[in-house]
């Protein structure tokens, strides 16, 4: 099975986030970067069944330089390769432009199948996958809880809302989105980091794809949100603030 | 502006963020002078059609198809399409459910247009609609503009409107047209199975006075009990964010959140929990909540009533004992 899985770089989890002025996009020197969790998921899902049935699998990532780094880890944990579309400008293209990106740089590689994270935790458009597969001409399924494949089918488990499920079958070659929790992402050994560095990276230039510049939308601005509720914060040693959310909470809510 | 508005049915019900999205399309439609067309799409749905137009809107539109019975992305997505190319709309608007998720974007590149979704308001500004949603996980919004002509495909966010104030039609009901589409099996590639769920929920989340809830901020499998001592001393139960179920910290019927429950209770303590959209939506309804979180920007405080910004380690011990003397 010849296995492309979909990895982005984002902002550290616990990275103080600051805005550029304008509000074009966030200030990225001083912050760390890391793989996108949800991806992680999707990645250790498509080392699972090249361990159950073979193949290879591909880590793919857009985005500047620094999300070889990206690619790099995924190479670690046991990716056989990985291909990079170097974009500086990344966080400016729309879900669609993302997406017919990367399926112009792999549409040669006929993947067998194409796992991506439910969404990214920055921009969290939740598209790439669905957008994939419709460009690439493929069936899709997303929000996946378990795979099954046998022959040239699947058997799928989708997460729908309020804790209901549904089964669902898919013909081979096919796009699916991974939900965060299927299984236990692995951690990269040494000898995986060792081995990951004779790993090819190819590198395929975004302006050399032919792609469609023109975006169907435009992030205007971003901005800290406009509060909903007036907080009320309760400052001073632990102890004090323990008397006084209580107090508060008894007296002035009444809900204790 | 033209407004096309997709509602979502299961089994014959209507989803309620439908109403919610009826909502923010009627809001819009009042702003922007135009149309607003719903949508029932499935198969035996013509009494949800009929309960549609009761509400105020032009017409009703009714999508029946054997093949719509059950729900795949390429039957919805192109019945929708031929919708979409008969009726001309300016905007299609959705409800930002997992299904909506699964074909809208699909529906959107299909005809070669992109999808803004899960929005959670708009602003109508010298005659430029601007949809607004959440990046980096809540802690930034995002005004969002469509670049290119219409149709143009946005869905909005559950609890993002409030589906009491979707107003009823003024002279009974709107007309209900039945509108047919063209499909056939092989174009079908996804075979739906059964619906189910998981082992019966043990606990009932929904019934609980009082919630303490935590959040990747507990850090670690061996801090739960801390918390679960605390929801004890106030007769409340334990539950939590989607990744500490993901971790297997704690069982997936605890989760509160759009994958997991929502509760309303009288006092929700949220430890350590950021305050995601995904979380937020199945927990704003609570009567009075209270954060502690470390970072003080963390969108869990645009909705607390109270808020703590610290480190938990030290507060909810000094909460504890402090319920403690007081029994």
């Amino acid at each position: 099975m010849k296995i492309g899985v979909c990895v982005k770089q984002v902002p550290a989890k616990d990275a103080p986030l600051a805005i550029v002025e304008g509000g074009a996009w966030i200030r990225e020197s001083d912050i760390g970067f890391e793989t996108n969790e949800p991806d992680s998921y999707a990645l250790e899902e498509a080392l699972r069944l090249k361990e159950k049935h073979g193949g290879e699998v591909v880590a793919i990532s857009m985005g500047p330089e620094r999300a070889k780094q990206t690619i790099k880890e995924a190479l670690a944990k046991g990716a056989d390769r990985g291909i990079h579309i170097p974009d500086d400008q990344f966080y400016k293209l729309d879900p669609l432009g993302s997406a017919r990106s990367i399926a112009a740089a792999i549409k040669a590689e006929n993947f067998d199948l194409i796992l991506t994270g439910l969404q990214s935790d920055d921009q969290g458009f939740g598209q790439t996958g669905v957008l994939l597969a419709e460009l690439l001409g493929r069936p899709h399924a997303t929000i996946i809880m378990a795979i099954e494949v046998t022959d040239s089918r699947m058997k799928l488990k989708r997460e729908l809302e309020a804790g209901w499920f549904q089964w669902v079958e898919l013909p081979l070659p096919a796009v699916l989105s991974i939900q965060s929790g299927i299984n236990k992402p692995r951690y990269a050994t040494l000898k995986g980091i060792m081995a990951a560095k004779k790993k090819e990276i190819a590198i395929v230039q975004r302006a050399s794809l032919g792609v469609p510049d023109a975006p169907t939308q435009h992030v205007e601005r971003i901005y800290v949100p406009h509060k909903a509720k007036q907080t009320e914060f309760i400052t001073g040693q632990p102890k004090e603030i323990a008397a006084k959310l209580i107090e508060k909470l008894k007296h002035e809510a009444r809900v204790l | 502006m033209k407004i096309l508005l997709v509602t979502e049915q299961r089994e014959g019900k209507f989803n309620k963020v439908s109403f919610e999205t009826l909502a923010a399309a009627q809001q819009i439609v009042q702003h922007t002078k135009g149309s607003l067309i719903g949508l029932v799409i499935g198969k035996g749905v013509a009494p949800l059609a009929d309960e549609l137009a009761g509400s105020h809107l032009d017409e009703v539109l009714l999508v029946e198809h054997d093949l719509l019975e059950k729900y795949t992305p390429d039957g919805f997505s192109l019945a929708l399409r031929q919708v979409i190319e008969s009726t001309k709309p300016d905007l299609v608007l959705l409800p930002h459910t997992y299904q909506v998720r699964d074909f809208a974007p699909k529906l959107a590149a299909s005809t070669g247009k992109g999808m803004i979704g899960d929005c959670i308001g708009y602003r109508y500004e010298n005659g430029k609609l601007i949809f607004v949603r959440q990046m980096f996980q809540g802690r930034t919004a995002a005004d969002v503009v469509f670049a290119g002509d219409p149709p143009w495909i946005a869905s909005f966010q559950a609890s993002a409107f409030r589906a009491d104030l979707v107003t009823k039609h003024a002279s009974g009901k709107a007309p209900v047209k039945a509108v047919s589409v063209d499909l056939k099996p092989e174009q079908i590639r996804t075979k739906p199975l059964e619906l189910f769920r998981e082992a019966k929920q043990a606990v009932d989340l929904t019934q609980a006075p009082i919630l303490v809830s935590i959040g990747r901020g507990i850090k670690a499998p061996e801090n739960i009990p801390m918390a679960e001592k605390l929801a004890k001393l106030l007769s409340g139960e334990i539950c939590a964010s989607r990744p500490i179920c993901d971790e297997g910290w704690l069982p997936m019927e605890r989760q509160i959140g759009s994958s997991g429950q929502t509760v309303a209770p009288k006092l929700y303590l949220a430890l350590g929990i950021s305050g995601a959209i995904q979380h937020v939506v199945g927990m704003k309804g609570s009567r009075t909540i209270a954060a502690i979180n470390k970072d003080q920007n963390a969108p869990i405080f645009e909705v607390a009533d109270y808020g703590v910004v610290g480190d938990l380690f030290e507060i909810v011990p000094a909460i504890i004992e402090e319920l403690e003397k007081s029994k």
